[in-house]
């Protein structure tokens, strides 16, 4: 894709224009149904995602509150030299799990990461977040309808030597 | 291209363990790069995990997932062969999509 003459460039331009035409002479319904779809289940929570606070984030994703509970196992560092990538994990033997969610106490927006455990899936997930400093980490299980919660304090170790 | 997304997944028995790895800077819009301008915040904010036609897996992510994430989760009901098809987009409308073999 070096040179491009005149004439072909003029011919795409035309031809680009045909193709739009031609999308907006399909009508709208393709496009109107796939959006209302998604909306029904998979709406990204963005409200959720720009609360400040750990309590805020919850309320506006679940609409309730939750209760520590010794069936939610979170596993974090005590320490993390790297506060840009912290290797946190959750575990459970609650049933009927629907989702799981990561919130970091303190950042600047609380709510990390939230999944969604359809049936079948075990209710388990690895992954790695940033925390702007030392702080607390709570992961939520939401296991038939009611929350369960556990909470562990990272050590962000600031200025990062690494040692 | 190559994918932006790397993902293995192992079926032993009934349950299928997936590791995914995504190539993406997940910035947050907090940080300033090398001319004190403020990067503009770029995050993915969906990844889901498909399998036989069902969702088996999905994420909500925030700028708090660090940079080229990575997740791990195990699922039933699938078994050696099947396809299992990653797809993520970003808050600036970028996606992609690819598909494994379950070994």
């Amino acid at each position: 894709m070096t040179s491009l003459t005149g004439p072909s460039a003029t011919r795409r331009l035309i031809l680009q224009g045909a193709a739009s035409v031609a999308l907006l002479g399909l009508g709208n319904l393709p496009f109107g149904a796939a959006p209302a779809r998604a909306a029904a289940n998979d709406k990204y929570p963005e409200e959720a995602f720009k609360q400040k606070s750990e309590a805020d984030a919850i309320k506006a994703l679940y609409g309730k509150t939750a209760e520590p509970s010794d069936k939610v196992k979170l596993d974090a560092p005590e320490i993390a030299e790297n506060g840009g990538v912290v290797p946190i994990s959750v575990t459970t033997t609650l049933d009927k799990v629907t989702s799981i969610s990561f919130f970091v106490a303190e950042n600047p927006n609380a709510l990390a990461a939230s999944y969604r455990i359809p049936d079948g899936t075990i209710p388990g997930v690895a992954n790695r977040l940033k925390m702007a400093k030392t702080t607390n980490v709570v992961a939520i299980v939401e296991a038939d309808g009611k929350l369960y919660s556990a909470t562990k304090e990272v050590k962000v170790t600031v200025g990062g030597c690494g040692g | 291209m190559a994918s932006s997304i790397r993902v293995r997944a192992t079926a032993n028995g009934d349950i299928t363990e997936v590791q995914a790895l995504i190539q993406h800077p997940m910035d947050t819009g907090f940080v300033k790069d090398a001319k004190g301008e403020l990067i503009p915040a770029h995050f993915i904010q969906q990844l889901k995990f498909e399998c036989n036609g069902k969702d088996v897996f999905v994420a909500d992510w925030g700028t708090a997932v660090s940079k080229d994430p990575y997740v791990k989760f195990s699922f039933k009901g699938a078994k050696k062969g099947d396809d299992l098809k990653v797809s993520w987009t970003d808050n600036k409308g970028g996606s992609d999509t690819t598909t494994a073999k379950i070994s």
